[in-house]
Order: structure tokens, then C-alpha cells, then sequence
């Protein structure tokens, strides 16, 4: 069944794969999980903070985030953005809001519930006692966090931060509702284009493969090395 | 120096771990305080620089009111050396910068002078060697004498120190003592939650006794150890005494 295979097209179709699609797919996650850890840390500063109010809404933002299906996420996001930019700027017209943007802020927004969970545990995994010396040394409550809690919650949690952002890279291709030309979005379009799908779709899959298997090794490896010794 | 009067803390609705403590230390003064464990002796400390709230009574440090909303507490804190009993070193920095960290944040001191003090402090727990180390790299006796060094690096007004001992294995027990004799010796106003009854008898001016939560016995050195009145204190004193 494979002779008519032609893998040229993967040949040929190269530049257009990484250059657009992949560099799209690595940029949305990047800047996903750079957003995330920001939105996350925050949520889970409100959760912890002791303020009742606080917690309880950040803890509904992620109930609630992460009873939906990202792909729905996706979707409803880029019809309600321009609508909700309407609202915010009082314009006269729904704000036009680029498939990049739109899904950028889905994606940071979405990360952030779940990155806002790590972040959780690990602050809650330094013990009491370090925050109370800090205090004891004069440390405000923020400097405490900053010097002290932080650096040390994130060595704990970097390995689960780095899981998710690896999970992450394969959920932008989810973008596809949107037809964005992430990386697979690419593939299937040259798939389409060509009539090569089998090709095309193990290829991607094989790309998909081999990237988030060296990055988890990677993780590892870093695992070991910056785990602060006790 | 410190002035604590009528202090009742409760956990929860019920459950009240002080009962109307009243004591002073004054300064220079060194004071012990023991009695069996859930007496409530490290709360009773820990309130003192508002680690832990308290619902009534009134704790003055040094002409401040310690409980009161519009003290700046973080600047009282900082005036007030603490020694833990797990001696809670911050494990991610090395031991100069465990020296150099609040002097720098919180006192506001440039880099050099803040290493200089620390590497003073550090000289004088004879711990000089270990400078670029990490905590967990030290043994438990030396961390604990970095975590004086640490406190001390605040020039603090008074030190109050929490079990410093208790978490130690005994032939390290001593090189902490030491430093804190020395202290003692040197006029530092200290308030030390400890069962070493020696360092009790050496340094001490008074011990006080807690039990249930109350003060139950405020008394000079030698009044405590020669009779305590107590029947409770006495007690005590055969238990941990006998061996």
C-alpha cells in the first residue's frame, strides 16, 4: 500500500513547514508559557494571599478554565475578544483582533490555570519556616516572597513548569480551528494542497515526536542538576 | 527591653495556649525560660516579635507596642535577632549571602559593607572557611552558629532564640552554647527558650517556668534552682535533672 508514497513532498515542502509553520508553533508557545508563569504566578499569590475574596476568585478562574476543552477555548476567544475590545475601549465597532493575538491571549490565559496550580505546590512545599525567618530578619512580606519563597518554590517546581510548557507545544496545534498556519496547520495545508496526506501527517508527527521527546530528556537532565540540596 | 503583660492567645475558639503571661526582660538581662513541650514557651517567645498574633494583653519591645495595627512590624523585626530551632538557614543561597541578605533589603547597606560584616560575624563563629558554601553542606551545629551570625549581622537590640539546641545531636550542643555564653557574657539582652539547665545556671539571671500555657514560676537563678516553689517547677526540675 506504500508504493505510492512520495516523500519528496516533505523535501520540498521544508521551508515552508519550519520556517513559517514551525517558527509560528515554537513563538505561540514560547510566549504562551512566558505569560502563563506571569498570569500563573499572580493567581496563585491571590490563592495563597489569605484574603478570602482573592483566593476565591482566582480559584473559580481555575476551576473553570480547566473544566473546558481547550480547543473550545480557542474558539469562543477569538469571537468574543474583538467583542470584549469593544467593550473595554467603548469603540464603535468590535475591535479587529489578529488569529495570533487572539489565540496568544487564549492560550496565556488557559496556561495560566494550570501553571498557577504548579505554582501552588511548590510555594506551599517550602516549609513555614522559612517565610518566618525571613520576617524575623526585618523581610516584608513581598521581599520575603521575592528572595526567598520564589527561588526556591521555582527550583522545585522548573521539572513541572517544563512538562506543561512541553504539552503546551503540542496543544498550539490546536490553532488549527482558527486555520492558522502553525506547524501541523502547514502540514495539512501542503497535505491538502498536494493530496499528500499520509505523508504529510506522519512526518508531522514524527517532528512532533522527536522535539517534545528531546525536550523531556532535557528536563531531566536539568532536573538533576538544579535540585537545591536539603 | 521587653515588657509583656497579660498575653492570652487562643487557637480557635477554645483552645488557649496562653493564660494571662506576664514578664519582663531587661536590658542586658539574659532570661531562660522552660517547662515541658506544649507549655507554650516558644509561642510565648515567638510572640514577642509578632511571628505569631495574640488576642489580649500587650507585648512592648524596646518603647514599642508590639500588637498595636500601626506598628511598622517588618522595622521591629528587623531590630530583634531570632535563632529557630531548625536553625532555617535559606538553603538556595550560600552562607555569606545568608549574612548578606537582610542587611542589604532591609538595612539598606552597600554589598561591601554588608560582606564585611558578615565575614566579621562569621570569624567570630569560627566559621570563616565556609563562607561560599551552602547550608546543607554544614553540619547541624555550624549551621545553627551561622544562624546566630545571621541574627547578630542585624545588630540587634535583643535575641530571642527558640530551642536553638533541640534539633541538634549532642556533641554539637556545645559549640552553640558557646557562642551564646559569649553573647551573654558581652550584655546582650537575650530571651532563650532552651532545656539546657546548665547554660541555665551559667548565664542565666532568671527562669521562668511555663506549664498549660501559664507562667507558673518567675524567679532569680539561684532561687529557682535552689527552690523552686512550685510543686509543678519542682517536678520538672527532678525529671530533667535526675540523669
Amino acid at each position: 500500500m506504500f508504493d505510492n508514497l512520495d516523500f519528496d513532498v516533505i523535501r520540498r515542502s521544508l521551508p515552508y513547514l519550519f520556517l513559517d509553520g514551525m517558527s509560528f508553533t515554537l513563538m505561540l508557545t514560547g510566549l504562551s508559557a512566558l505569560g502563563g508563569l506571569v498570569f500563573g504566578t499572580l493567581i496563585a499569590l491571590m490563592r495563597l494571599s489569605g484574603y478570602k475574596l482573592l483566593g476565591r476568585v482566582a480559584g473559580l478562574y481555575v476551576d473553570f478554565m480547566r473544566s473546558l476543552p481547550l480547543v473550545l477555548v480557542i474558539f469562543w476567544f477569538y469571537f468574543l475578544v474583538p467583542y470584549i475590545g469593544q467593550w473595554l475601549t467603548g469603540a464603535a465597532r468590535p475591535i479587529r483582533v489578529g488569529a495570533f493575538t487572539s489565540s496568544l491571549v487564549t492560550f496565556i490565559m488557559f496556561e495560566a490555570a494550570y501553571f498557577s496550580e504548579i505554582m501552588r505546590a511548590g510555594i506551599q512545599s517550602i516549609s513555614k519556616g522559612q517565610p518566618a525567618a525571613a520576617s524575623a530578619l526585618g523581610l516584608t512580606y513581598s521581599q520575603s516572597m521575592r528572595y526567598i519563597v520564589l527561588p526556591q518554590a521555582f527550583r522545585n517546581m522548573l521539572p513541572v513548569l517544563l512538562t506543561q510548557t512541553i504539552v503546551l507545544f503540542q496543544d498550539t496545534s490546536l490553532v488549527y480551528v482558527l486555520s492558522i498556519p502553525d506547524f501541523l496547520g502547514a502540514a495539512s495545508k501542503v497535505a491538502q494542497r498536494d493530496g499528500r496526506l499520509v505523508e504529510m501527517y506522519l512526518f508531522a508527527a514524527a517532528v512532533y515526536f522527536v522535539i517534545s521527546c528531546v525536550a523531556s530528556y532535557g528536563v531531566r537532565r536539568l532536573q538533576a542538576r538544579i535540585a537545591i540540596v536539603r | 527591653m521587653i515588657e509583656i503583660s497579660h498575653v492570652n492567645k487562643w487557637y480557635g475558639p477554645s483552645f488557649q495556649v496562653l493564660k494571662d503571661c506576664t514578664t519582663s526582660v531587661a536590658k542586658g538581662e539574659v532570661v531562660v525560660v522552660c517547662g515541658p513541650s506544649g507549655s507554650g514557651k516558644s509561642t510565648l517567645i515567638k510572640c514577642v516579635n509578632a511571628l505569631e498574633p495574640f488576642q489580649e494583653g500587650q507585648i512592648i519591645l524596646d518603647g514599642i507596642k508590639v500588637n498595636d495595627p500601626k506598628t511598622d512590624l517588618p522595622k521591629l523585626r528587623a531590630r530583634v535577632g531570632m535563632v529557630f530551632q531548625h536553625f532555617e538557614l535559606f538553603p538556595h543561597l550560600r552562607i555569606i549571602e545568608n549574612l548578606c541578605l537582610a542587611q542589604e533589603k532591609v538595612l539598606g547597606r552597600s554589598h561591601d559593607e554588608a560582606m564585611a560584616k558578615g565575614q566579621k560575624l562569621l570569624e567570630r563563629v569560627g566559621l570563616t572557611v565556609h563562607a561560599n558554601k551552602y547550608p546543607a553542606e554544614l553540619s547541624g551545629g555550624q549551621q545553627q552558629r551561622v544562624a546566630i551570625a545571621r541574627a547578630l549581622a542585624m545588630d540587634p537590640i535583643a535575641m530571642l532564640f527558640d530551642e536553638p539546641t533541640s534539633a541538634l545531636d549532642p556533641e554539637m550542643i556545645s559549640e552553640v552554647l558557646d557562642v551564646m555564653v559569649d553573647l551573654a557574657h558581652e550584655g546582650m539582652t537575650m530571651m532563650v527558650v532552651t532545656h539546657e539547665m546548665g547554660f541555665a545556671s551559667k548565664v542565666a539571671h532568671r527562669v521562668i517556668f511555663m506549664d498549660k500555657g501559664e507562667i507558673v514560676e518567675d524567679a532569680l537563678k539561684t532561687d529557682f534552682f535552689g527552690s523552686p516553689r512550685s510543686e509543678r517547677a519542682q517536678k520538672f526540675l527532678s525529671k530533667i535533672l535526675s540523669h
